[in-house]
């Protein structure tokens, strides 16, 4: 675990093609600085899972504006702020695989806890189960979905110690945990780093053990 | 006169018993937040990770770590409880909420429910926890207007619109009436200012009056 001083020294290294895993549900848990840092590093031709595709010109919509991205895979593009992923979307420069929010999350926690595939009810009989695998189970049907895991995790968090424990705010948790077990390299942004022993163990929600680098912003 | 907006989220939640776990869906359920009692013990529930989420924040107060399923800055109430994404979708998918209420682009007579999708050629799709919520929660209410802006029915007997899940609707709230999805067939439960022979006329579908 390395405690970073820049923003950019938490992204050093990432190579192109990277699948990039970034936190945060609309701008809550979004780490925006790392994702400039990003930017800055230059690494290109990126698969990005995060729950949404960019919101206002800041955070992942300023990653996509500048080209960096092949393809997203989110549970939810379309908004009413998504502007640079739908002009991307719809003049054909970006691949988009939509995922049932509730199986984004299924996928990563599988990723980060060495699962195989699990058997989900949701989709069952929709656009987004065709050419799926599925089995009935006691009855019901479900079809087959596989884990994601990523090269880098981009995340925002609230405090971490210098063990990499995380702490999380309110809302802002979301993807946070379950990308921070899912990546090769896990990079997190937070408001103060604090000596370790200065977190309540009881309150930590991210172990260090899933941490690679943390940087203050 | 149809109920207007505000009339039918009243309705809408007179009919969610005390003490349930809800999740209300983005745009018009939202509203259903407004009409339950207080004292009623009814917790909401918000698939980015909240449960006894408490009303919008006033202007000046938000926390941008503090939002709905819509990114509107909202409150907790005393007893609220944050959660990662994988533990509030466990919440919807393992059958613990007892309520949600959706948006609907179509419900069929078998209770299809379409409301994520156009299926345009130049839509971009964008489901979000609909699905999760559809086959999920215990009772799955879905809450509309019955005539689409040209004046076509949004119950119908088979959904044209991509589904979000097969025969997941329980009960259908709209302006004009309010519908129950049985196995033989929709029953219709109470009409706001409509006759029921101009209803099923313009239904295209078997009803049943199950009016008190």
């Amino acid at each position: 675990m390395i405690v970073c001083s820049s923003p950019d020294e938490a992204v050093e290294g990432t190579a192109d093609g990277s699948v990039v895993l970034v936190s945060g549900f609309g701008m809550a848990g979004m780490p925006v600085d790392l994702v400039d840092a990003l930017i800055r590093q230059g690494a290109t031709d990126l698969t990005v899972v995060s729950n949404n595709a960019g919101n206002g010109d800041t955070g992942l919509a300023a990653l996509l504006a500048a080209g960096r991205v092949r393809k997203v895979v989110c549970s939810f593009p379309r908004q009413s702020d998504s502007w640079v992923f739908d002009g991307l979307f719809r003049a054909g420069q970006i691949e988009l695989e939509v995922v049932p929010q509730g199986t984004l999350a299924e996928r990563l926690r599988a990723g980060g806890a060495g699962i195989g595939a699990f058997y989900s009810p949701t989709g069952v009989g929709t656009l987004l189960a065709e050419g799926k695998e599925t089995r009935e189970i006691n009855g019901r049907e479900y079809v087959l979905e596989y884990p994601i895991r990523g090269d880098l995790a981009l995340i925002g968090a609230h405090r971490a110690d210098r063990m990499g424990n995380l702490v999380y705010r309110k809302t802002a948790r979301n993807f946070g945990p379950l990308m921070a077990t899912a990546a090769e390299t896990v990079a997190v942004q937070v408001a103060a780093v604090v000596d370790t022993g200065d977190l309540d163990p009881e309150a930590v929600v991210t172990p260090g053990i899933y941490v690679d680098r943390v940087v203050a912003v | 006169m149809s109920l207007s907006k505000s009339a039918l989220a009243a309705v809408v939640a007179r009919d969610i018993p005390p003490g349930s776990y809800v999740n209300l869906g983005i745009g018009l359920p939202t509203l259903v937040a407004e009409h339950l009692d207080p004292t009623s013990g009814v917790v909401l529930h918000t698939e980015n990770g909240m449960l006894n989420m408490g009303p919008a924040a006033e202007p000046g107060a938000e926390d941008p770590d503090l939002t709905n399923a819509g990114k509107i800055p909202v409150t907790e109430l005393p007893g609220a409880a944050y959660f990662h994404h994988a533990d509030s979708f466990a919440m919807m998918r393992g059958g613990h909420l007892d309520v949600c209420v959706l948006g609907a682009f179509q419900v069929s007579a078998r209770g299809d429910l379409a409301n994520w999708h156009t299926g345009a050629p130049d839509a971009i799709p964008a489901v979000g926890g609909a699905m999760d919520l559809a086959i999920g929660a215990k009772r799955v209410f879905v809450m509309t207007t019955m005539f689409a802006k040209d004046g076509s029915p949004k119950i119908v007997p088979e959904c044209t619109y991509p589904l979000t899940a097969p025969a997941c609707v329980d009960r259908i709230y709209t302006d004009v009436a309010t519908l129950q999805v049985t196995g033989a067939g929709l029953e219709v439960l109470e009409l706001h200012d409509i006759e029921y022979a101009t209803l099923a006329d313009r239904l295209e579908l078997p009803l049943k009056d199950a009016r008190q």
